[in-house]
Formats: structure tokens, C-alpha cells, sequence
């Protein structure tokens, strides 16, 4: 965000009181569902997939389920309606925990294969709240579109992690002098060899410092659903899902900087303060993606939701960054000549959703509500969408239609 | 005979302890919303593009001209190593500059 971009936020908050918070749930949903009136999201399907509810199908093969916004009226998104993404087919469909080993090899004094038990019993246990987003959320959106999944705005999600350090399982291996890097790579492999197994890398910097990074084996109190990793997957809190390694069972200690297809070419913006371009034009240079822009949504009432005329609505949302945590959450019914200062909800740490919530009395007639917000470094989001070929780092102002009669 | 009953019961239910430790799921079929709409050159694009990946990764694409369904049929094949053979390749572009052209 820009300078000026806070300045105008500031500014807008000015002198403005907070909400009142204490209106009932009073809004009908569209007779038609907003997925039906949604330009990305109009005909696709929902799907039920194993340990899932009801979610929008983007692809069958590799499995791609959006979950619909109506979930992000609450800070936790339940596992079975937690986004799912993999990028090769076939994806893991069984795990047994006789033989699943989590193998840390590499340069390493001592390489380990850790199974579950290991992973619960050996080390001490890290919980986090974190938010998962996939670098592409939102591509749909894009004008001029670009090529790739096509999500709407649900691929996000924010859960409570529990695992082991990944710091504690290295300082276990030891990492020896030279390491650079440490790569990860899941249970899925595709079926032709031809085609780039999903391997990620971190930087070993980063692993050790940061106490938040975890070996994740448990998700909102339970064991993950499969598709979201099963037995266990990387937490990198504050940096987009692609680092997030599902079904993890691979970690390999490396002395340099590893530039394999899911991290390079895949997997990265422009160069470039705002990491975007002008609109239809390709980037000079790139660097991996990695921690997530400020972004905010209105989760209920719905987009083309009815509500009464005169009655107040309590809207309610999330807001989340890249990690600095959210400071504040603005809504305009006006077109964002005014906004006001929504009540933010409990302060689950400041790698999770942010729970927002305002109460508004509409007029008849049909509204624009808007939202935005603002991080503890100054962080916000602009009316200007971002621009890149690749279709990352979307995090415009978002807005709902609502009519009141 | 109660007592073999027993052991027997409990034989039986060994093989069940050790599926707890075991988590399976079965992943549905291709959704029809992704089938490729009819059109000269359909079977070659289903049989190229299946192999690797459901249809419906196809059909939610901005719609392009030659040269955008080239550039992906290209990628395909450098990047992901797809196995189609030329003819077939510019039969899978044509298809879908066609079908889902602008």
C-alpha cells in the first residue's frame, strides 16, 4: 500500500464512532444463490467429497474444491468446508501410519523418519492460527483475465494448527554448515515422470526463526481431512498456501537456492513494490511469492441478499494479512465516500482471520456495501486492482450488492 | 464354545484395530460441468488432456484465439511433458480456438 492509501484511511476514519453491534440476523437469501449470479462461479457445480461438505467444484482431477463465502461470516473455517488445492493428479487417497514416515535427509548430522507418534511424542507442541490462502484466489477476477484456476474468492481458509516446531525436528537432524535451504514435498506424485513433482522450498533462515512454522497434525482439533494434507503438512503462517505442503513426507536440508518448476518459473510475481505490472504486460524480472496482501470480506448477509427496509442487518466478516495482523476494518454504503469503523472480534493472534462485524439500517432500495482494512504496519487495500500474468496478490477493496425492501 | 466364539471374535477384530491406523478415501468421477462441448476435433482433445487432467480445467479458461490455446497446448507438452504428437496437437488447437475461441 501506499502512503497515500493510508493517509486516505486515516482520514476517512477520522471522528467516525464504532458501530453498534446487537442487531439480529435479518436477511433473505437470493432467490437465485450469489454462485448463480457470480461471473466466475455461475455454473459450477457443488460437490461433496470425502470428509467435506458441500463445496464448488473448480477441477476433478487434480482436486480443486472452493468453499462458498457463506463461510466466512466466523473467523474458523471448519475443516470439511476448508478449501482444497493439489496440482498433480493422482492426488493421495490412502495413508497408512504403519509405514508413513515424515524422512528429514540431506545435510543433516542425523537423517530421521519420524512416523505420527514420533511427531506427537518427540517434540513439543505448537499451536497457531493461521490463515491458508492459495496464491491464485481470486484469479477469476482478473481483467485482463488471465489463464489458470479459476477461482472465485474462496480459496482461503483459517484454522487452528497444531504440530511440532519445524525447527525443533531440524535442530534434532542437526543441519550441518552450508544449508541454505530446506525443500518439501508431499505424497503426491503424478502419474507420468515427465510432469514436476510438487516440491516447495523454504529458506533455513527462515525455518529457524520463526517459532510459528510448524509440522501441522492437527486442525481445528482434529486430524486433517486428507485433502487438506493428511497426516500432516507444513504451517507457514503469513505466507500463501503454496508453501503450506499437504501430506508432507519428505524434508531434504539443501546448499543452495532451489529453483525447481514449483518454484521457479511457477509460483511468482513481478519484481516490483506492489509485485504487479501494468495490466497485459509481462515482468522484467520475478521473485518466488510469498507473504499475503491485506484483504477483507463481508461473509454475511450474502452478495444479492433481500434484507428489510429500516431494520439494522449486523454484516459480519474476516479480515487477514500477511502476518502484522489486522489493526482495523472500515464498511461503506456509499461508494466509499464514507466509511465507518467496524467492532473487531476476538484477536486470534495475528496470523488468523480477524472476525468483523456492523450493525447498518438500510434504506429501501438496492446498496453497495463495501469493506476494507488496515494492518499494524499500515497495510490496506486499494480500489485499483493489482495486475500480474499469473494472477496473484488480488486484494482489492470488495464489495456486495444488497437490496432493501 | 463360548470361549472359541470369543477368541474368534476377538481374531476378527484384530485386522479392524490395524484399518484404524490406515485412512482411505475414494475420490468421485469427473464432473459432467467439465465435459467438452461437441465440436470438429473433440476426441483428440479429450483423449490429449485426460490423460493428465479433468476437462473442466479447460472449460473455466477465458476464452482465446489460436495463439493463446497454442501457448497452452505448447506448455503441456514442453513443461508437463504431455505425450501427443504433433497432428494431435494442432488438432487439440484448432478444437479449442474454435469451441472456445474468442
Amino acid at each position: 500500500m501506499t502512503r497515500s492509501h493510508r493517509r486516505d484511511f486515516l482520514r476517512a476514519v477520522g471522528g467516525l464512532g464504532t458501530f453498534a453491534v446487537s442487531a439480529g440476523l435479518l436477511w433473505r437469501a437470493p432467490r437465485a444463490s450469489a454462485q448463480q449470479g457470480d461471473p466466475i462461479l455461475a455454473g459450477r457445480p457443488l460437490v461433496r467429497y470425502p470428509e467435506k461438505t458441500d463445496l464448488i467444484l473448480l477441477t476433478a482431477r487434480p482436486t480443486q474444491l472452493e468453499t462458498p463465502m457463506s463461510y466466512f461470516d466466523g473467523a474458523i473455517t471448519p475443516n470439511e468446508a476448508f478449501f482444497v488445492r493439489y496440482h498433480t493428479f493422482p492426488v493421495p487417497t490412502s495413508v497408512d501410519l504403519g509405514t508413513w514416515r515424515l524422512r528429514v535427509s540431506g545435510l543433516v548430522d542425523r537423517p530421521l523418519e519420524l512416523s505420527l507418534d514420533d511427531l506427537k511424542s518427540k517434540f513439543a507442541k505448537a499451536a497457531v492460527t493461521a490463515v491458508t490462502q492459495c496464491s491464485g484466489n481470486s484469479r477469476g477476477r482478473f481483467a485482463p483475465r488471465v489463464l489458470g484456476g479459476e477461482w472465485g474468492d474462496g480459496a482461503m481458509g483459517n484454522a487452528e494448527w497444531v504440530g511440532a516446531r519445524l525447527r525443533d525436528i531440524l535442530a534434532t537432524a542437526g543441519v550441518r554448515q552450508g544449508a541454505v535451504q530446506a525443500t518439501f514435498e508431499g505424497l503426491d506424485k503424478p502419474a507420468f515422470p515427465s510432469v514436476p513433482h510438487f516440491v516447495k522450498s523454504l529458506d533455513i533462515r527462515r525455518i529457524v526463526e520463526d517459532p510459528d512454522v510448524i509440522v501441522a497434525y492437527q486442525m481445528n482439533g482434529r486430524e486433517l481431512p486428507m485433502l487438506n494434507g493428511f497426516p500432516a503438512r507444513l504451517v507457514v503462517p503469513g505466507w500463501y498456501a503454496t508453501y503450506w505442503v499437504k501430506n508432507l513426507s519428505e524434508i531434504s536440508v539443501i546448499d543452495h537456492v532451489f529453483e525447481k518448476f514449483w518454484m521457479k518459473p511457477a509460483y511468482r510475481i513481478p519484481d516490483t513494490p506492489c509485485g504487479c505490472v501494468e495490466p497485459g504486460t509481462a515482468p522484467k524480472s520475478t521473485v518466488p511469492i510469498t507473504r499475503m496482501t491485506v484483504r477483507s470480506f463481508i461473509g454475511a448477509p450474502p452478495g444479492g441478499a433481500r434484507v428489510v427496509a429500516g431494520r439494522s442487518v449486523t454484516l459480519k466478516g474476516i479480515a487477514f494479512d500477511g502476518g502484522y495482523g489486522v489493526r482495523e476494518v472500515q464498511v461503506s454504503d456509499d461508494e466509499g465516500v464514507t466509511w465507518r469503523r467496524a467492532q473487531l472480534g476476538p484477536d486470534l493472534g495475528r496470523y488468523s482471520f480477524r472476525e468483523w462485524s456492523a450493525v447498518w439500517t438500510p434504506a429501501a432500495g438496492e446498496h453497495t456495501l463495501m469493506v476494507r482494512a488496515l494492518n499494524a504496519i499500515g497495510e490496506s487495500q486499494g480500489y485499483e486492482p493489482v495486475w500480474n500474468p499469473a494472477g496473484y496478490l488480488r486484494n482489492i477493496v470488495e464489495r456486495i450488492t444488497v437490496q432493501a425492501g | 464354545m463360548r470361549r472359541t466364539l470369543g477368541i474368534a471374535a476377538l481374531v476378527l477384530a484384530l485386522p479392524l484395530a490395524a484399518a484404524a491406523e490406515t485412512k482411505t478415501i475414494t475420490l468421485p468421477p469427473d464432473h459432467p460441468y467439465g465435459d467438452l462441448k461437441p465440436g470438429p476435433g473433440v476426441e483428440v482433445a479429450q483423449r490429449a488432456c485426460r490423460s493428465c487432467h479433468s476437462t473442466d480445467y479447460i472449460v473455466m479458461q477465458p476464452r482465446g484465439d489460436a495463439k493463446q490455446w497454442e501457448a497452452v497446448v505448447t506448455k503441456m507438452i514442453k513443461v508437463f511433458g504431455a505425450s501427443i504428437s504433433d497432428e494431435d496437437a494442432k488438432a487439440v488447437v484448432r478444437y479449442l480456438s474454435t469451441v472456445y475461441g474468442r
